[in-house]
């Protein structure tokens, strides 16, 4: 062998050990690489807990619509991003960012993870840190969904309400101050920042879609902390530049898309790249809303506000086009929307 | 005269006023005020119809105006009227 990079070596050697074949093992590969690489880790037996958390991330299948939407030549799918830890999207994130702190030793017994959310990446650091005895505080906007609240409790998270006028723009500004503070006491994940929150759908989601759809012509999905549409695309556009992107915003700053940014009025997240999309689509929640009872009516299926709003923005494009195959996101399903969903099926 | 929150999402609109005291009756005149003063709220705030967006939840004091009388709620001169985004499904 000629001489390699560290990396390279145990790249290779990775791949032996695991008979990889392909890109098509690519989140097995990562993960394997980053656990051959750990340093130390603090928190007992916390090294095959990570190992079988990694098995519940992650693979998410597809649906598409048939009684929706019928097209020759256009196809339009969605990865059902609830069936994984935490019954969300955000267990690709979570679980990344709260790695790679323990990897580094930013996280270690002694220090809390601290973070703001507006509910889901909260549930999925809850699921995480309770299995591995992570103590987590979390700012929480007081209007959050009542199911949110209650979930977050139960698996012993301390919870900081924000003002309801603020939004998530409130709790970040809150666990911002918190942390400086109190640095020695908080580890501070910021999602909004966290460089690994992008990287755990460039490793993840993006690899998974070109592996169950190579022939995809166009990713859509919402914007929130933006992880999810920068690294997915990013390695979508790395594969192929000509897959075309487009991001999804609520057209009014005062959205029920829970999770999504109307970035004009909001805190811009750092990771934000606004170069990388090649169109940006505006969605009312009232589409979002009819969308949820179309789903229900012709599909037997219950989304959430932002998992219809992306499904809205897919068949927007899908209509656009003599040609392709679409696909979308849906971070999670109706299960921590229960007042909303009576009110809008009933 | 009663005093409107202005959630910090649409300050933008309100040349970054937080609170605006407005001279009303009910909500529905405050909401009519407002919007008057500062129309980039109307579509905010108000569908095409002229209600309040489903999704928009206003308060008066504690409460949901939904739960009062809606736009018909009375309001008096120490009524705080808070406008809160339905973030996470909440409705509350």
């Amino acid at each position: 062998m000629s001489a390699c990079r560290r990396g390279e070596y145990s790249y290779i050697a990775i791949h032996k050990r695991n008979n990889y074949k392909g890109p098509d093992s690519g989140a097995l590969f990562i993960f394997n690489m980053f656990y051959q690489n750990t340093k130390s880790i603090a928190f007992p037996g916390v090294k095959e807990k990570l190992a079988s958390l990694q098995a519940r991330i992650g693979n998410t299948p597809l649906i598409s619509f048939p009684n929706i939407f019928r097209k020759d030549q256009v196809m339009v799918y969605a990865k059902q991003e609830w069936k994984q830890l935490s019954g969300s999207v955000k267990a690709r994130a979570a679980f990344a960012i709260v790695r790679d702190a323990l990897e580094r030793g930013q996280l270690h017994p002694g220090k809390i993870l601290l973070d703001a959310t507006s509910g889901n990446t909260g549930i999925a650091y809850a699921h995480i840190g309770k299995f591995l005895g992570i103590p987590m505080t979390l700012c929480l906007p007081e209007n959050a969904s009542a199911e949110r609240i209650e979930i977050l409790r139960s698996l012993d998270v301390k919870l900081i309400l924000t003002s309801r006028f603020e939004g998530t723009d409130g709790a970040q500004e809150t666990a911002r101050a918190l942390a400086e503070n109190k640095p020695d006491q908080y580890f501070y994940a910021d999602q909004y920042k966290n460089e690994n929150n992008w990287k755990a759908h460039y490793e993840g989601t993006g690899v998974e879609i070109l592996r169950q759809l190579p022939g995809i012509t166009h990713f859509v999905t919402g914007l929130g902390t933006t992880g999810s549409f920068i690294g997915t695309g990013r390695r979508l556009k790395k594969k192929d530049p000509a897959i075309r992107l487009i991001s999804l915003q609520p057209d009014n700053p005062l959205h029920g898309m829970e999770g999504w940014k109307h970035l004009e009025t909001a805190v811009v997240p750092q990771i934000y790249d606004p170069w990388l999309a090649d169109e940006n689509l505006e969605i009312s929640t009232e589409e979002a809303y009819e969308m949820i009872k179309t789903v229900h009516d012709k599909e037997g299926l219950i989304l959430s506000p932002s998992s219809a709003a992306n499904l809205v923005g897919a068949l927007r494009v899908a209509s656009q086009i003599e040609k392709g195959i679409v696909v979308t996101l849906l971070p999670d399903n109706a299960d921590k929307y229960g007042e909303l969903i009576k009110k809008l099926l009933k | 005269m009663a005093t409107v929150i202005i959630p910090t999402p649409l300050r933008k609109f309100t040349n970054q006023t937080a609170k605006l005291n407005v001279d009303a009756h009910t909500v529905g005149e405050v909401i009519e005020k407002i919007t008057l003063d500062y129309p980039e709220l109307k579509k905010h705030l108000l569908d095409s119809q002229g209600a309040v967006r489903s999704f928009v939840n206003i308060f008066s004091g504690d409460d949901d105006i939904r739960d009062l009388e809606k736009e018909k709620t009375s309001v008096d001169h120490s009524t705080i009227i808070s406008i809160v985004p339905a973030i996470a499904g909440g409705l509350h």
